[in-house]
């Protein structure tokens, strides 16, 4: 029986407290507890992490580029969700 | 100018930190010796990470014993310019990486004590020895966490890796007395609380091992003859190669900067 | 470069493909939009970038031999544990191409399958020897410097995942020529010996690095298209000759020789360098450096005697697949 293919991980570290968990990359592992560990030994030799999380490559469903028009577009033309949109007068100051 | 071997004045604080100094420095080595050969790129990273914890430590440990002698002696002519006899590591680091399994298990049967080890001297009341226990205990709790998670998929995984796990088990097993002997300077160290009692560290260490090993379905020997004779510079045949590979620079270039 | 042996280019296929799409994904590029994994785009991209990516995961891989040749004759504990630190990153940078080589569709195994098959190149620079610890440094110096060259325009790649990992990797590499300066500069104030070792050295490698540019503008034939999508963003030729200028100044600090007796500075102050051996180079990528083989066998070793392992880590995994164990995040 050949091997199979060792699944592919996504990378998460969280660089600070504070901070929310950002994709640094991916890697190879059998499982999550050797996934964990290989993310500690390549993504966070330069102090870059406080805290990790491993997701499985295939366990993340994305939008389809193809569908961008209809998923993002209709949202770029509701400027009146944006603070500039109003006008408040300058003596109110900073609001 | 030829410079043969340096005199070491080891009165008993230099040579338990020079022992100390020379497990982590040969046991790096040996690690190193991975480096671009392992099984996955994945342990080509953890295993320069443990040999880069390791080399850090007997830095740290040879500029102390280096200060403590106070004879102009640094990190590199004490790592570079003994011999074999004046080497004072355990057999168990020594021995050659083998396969895969056998580098693990090594590590583990090293990690599990040196874990606990240097935990225990945390509380050392020599500051130097403290700090650096500080350090490098965190370090070995993960270098075990790293081997026995190894130690598991060998023995849980494949008929063949649970034979090379067990194999290498029955190989190290001899060797890893020599890990709590202690010798009269020792004593004399452990009892004005410098250094601890790495006796008091082995149920402990066994518990370690037997719950991965229980996890992992292999099996630890029964047998209690145990090698000795690191400590006092009397090695197996590997390290004399390991040594004249390390020092070859040092040895051939005698006095230079590098 | 690390992708020099990319020397048959993939024949633009917008006549077989839709071709309004073909001029969409075009205009993004022309436009610097990066072009995302999922995002559609022409087969030859694709086979181009799979290509370069995995080349380029190849040479670190195979890089990581020659310098780890030294880790354990190191002269000194500093100089160890950076060197040894030095190699890590230079694995961790092949794995960092690998997974960018792998959003394109191809496996991880597939790519490393091709290359111990040799069917896939790394660069020609990895097989030469490094024969004293000069060539440590002469190889941090100029082999990496030569590559900083070369990846920091491709930080700015068309393709999304090649240029995050460039950027990961430059940012990760930037102390890599300097601790192999750091090298040439101990030798260059030490021993007449010392001295003679860091000039033997620059005189073994100095060729060889001006080769890692790759084939010379006018018989290079996947510019055209690679300049076109956006992944080069400067010619062989231009970068060889801005790594020269850069070299040069660096040497005569050392106090070292250029091998290269006909080297000329025209009026514009660029070093002029003599005709490059380009049959040496053909050899070597054809498999005829002195290294080659050494190289590849110990890759080939590494593999099969590593396959044991991961077998032990699937079966392992395949068997508690019935037992989750997973913490949940946070």
């Amino acid at each position: 029986m050949a091997t199979p293919n060792t699944p592919l991980w996504e990378v998460f570290i969280r660089s600070r407290n504070g901070l929310a968990h950002k994709h640094v990359g991916s890697l190879h592992a059998s499982d999550a507890t050797m996934a964990l560990q290989a993310a500690r030994d390549i993504y966070t030799r330069r102090g870059e992490g406080l805290s990790i999380w491993v997701v499985p490559s295939s366990a993340i469903t994305a939008s389809d580029p193809a569908e961008k028009g209809m998923m993002f577009e209709p949202a770029e033309s509701k400027i009146y969700r944006h603070p500039t949109f109003y006008e408040v007068p300058e003596d109110v100051g900073h609001m | 100018m030829a410079i043969s071997n340096i005199e070491v004045a080891e009165t008993p604080l230099v040579l338990y930190a020079l022992r100390r100094a020379d497990d982590a420095l040969v046991l790096g080595h040996r690690l190193s010796e991975w480096c671009g050969h392992a099984p996955m790129l994945e342990e080509d990273m953890a295993l320069s990470n443990i040999a880069l914890d390791l080399i850090g430590q007997a830095r740290e440990l040879y500029s102390y014993a280096a200060k403590v002698e106070d004879k102009g002696n640094d990190e590199d002519k004490l790592a570079y310019l003994r011999d074999v006899r004046q080497y004072r590591n355990l057999l168990l680091v020594e021995q050659p990486n083998g396969d895969f399994a056998q580098t693990l298990v090594r590590q583990f049967f090293y990690s599990a004590f040196a874990d606990l080890y240097w935990r225990a001297m945390m509380t050392s009341r020599d500051t130097t020895l403290a700090a650096i226990a500080a350090r490098s205990e965190k370090e070995s709790a993960y270098h075990l966490r790293h081997a026995s998670e190894w130690i598991i998929r060998f023995g849980d995984g494949t008929e063949e890796s649970h034979k090379r796990a067990q194999v290498a088990i029955d190989h190290l097993w001899a060797f890893t007395g020599e890990m709590f002997a202690v010798d009269d300077g020792e004593r004399a160290l452990i009892h004005a609380g410098v250094a601890i009692d790495p006796g008091t560290l082995r149920g402990r260490w066994l518990t370690t091992l037997s719950e991965v090993a229980s996890e992992a379905m292999l099996t630890l020997p029964q047998n209690d003859w145990m090698q000795q004779g690191g400590r006092s510079g009397r090695h197996s045949e590997h390290l004399g190669h390991l040594l004249s590979e390390l020092q070859s620079m040092q040895r051939t270039f005698p006095g230079l900067t590098w | 470069m690390y992708t020099q042996a990319l020397n048959t280019a993939e024949t633009d296929d917008r006549g077989l493909e839709d071709a309004g799409k073909a001029a969409q994904f075009q205009a993004r590029i022309d436009a610097e939009e990066r072009i995302e994994p999922n995002d559609w785009m022409l087969a030859a991209y694709r086979k181009t970038l799979t290509r370069q990516i995995s080349q380029h995961a190849h040479s670190e891989i195979v890089g990581m031999l020659p310098e780890g040749n030294w880790i354990t004759r190191a002269p000194t504990l500093r100089r160890k544990a950076a060197l040894l630190a030095k190699v890590q990153d230079e694995c961790g940078h092949g794995l960092y191409l690998y997974a960018a080589a792998e959003t394109l569709g191809t496996s991880r195994e597939e790519l490393i399958d091709a290359m111990l098959a040799g069917k896939a190149k790394y660069s020609s620079i990895f097989n030469y020897p490094t024969l004293t610890w000069a060539d440590i440094g002469t190889i941090g110096w100029l082999v990496d410097g030569a590559a900083i060259m070369n990846q920091i325009p491709l930080c700015r790649c068309s393709y999304g995942p090649y240029a995050r990992a460039m950027i990961r990797v430059c940012k990760e590499e930037s102390f890599h020529q300097r601790q192999g300066y750091e090298i040439m500069v101990t030798l260059c104030r030490g021993s007449d010996e010392q001295k003679a070792m860091a000039q033997d050295a620059l005189n073994r490698w100095w060729w060889p690095v001006l080769m890692m540019f790759g084939p010379p503008d006018a018989t290079s034939q996947h510019s055209d298209t690679s300049t076109k999508w956006k992944i080069k963003r400067f010619s062989n030729d231009e970068l060889r000759q801005k790594f020269v200028d850069a070299t040069v100044p660096q040497a005569h600090y050392l106090g070292l020789t250029i091998p290269d007796p006909g080297m000329t500075q025209d009026a514009e102050g660029h070093w002029r360098y003599s005709e490059i051996d380009w049959a040496e180079f053909k050899h070597v990528l054809a498999g005829n450096g002195p290294c080659n083989r050494d190289r590849m066998a110990a890759r080939r070793k590494a593999h099969e005697e590593g396959a044991w392992v991961r077998e032990a880590a699937a079966a392992y995994a395949a068997k508690r697949a019935r037992r989750p164990t997973a913490q949940a995040a946070e």
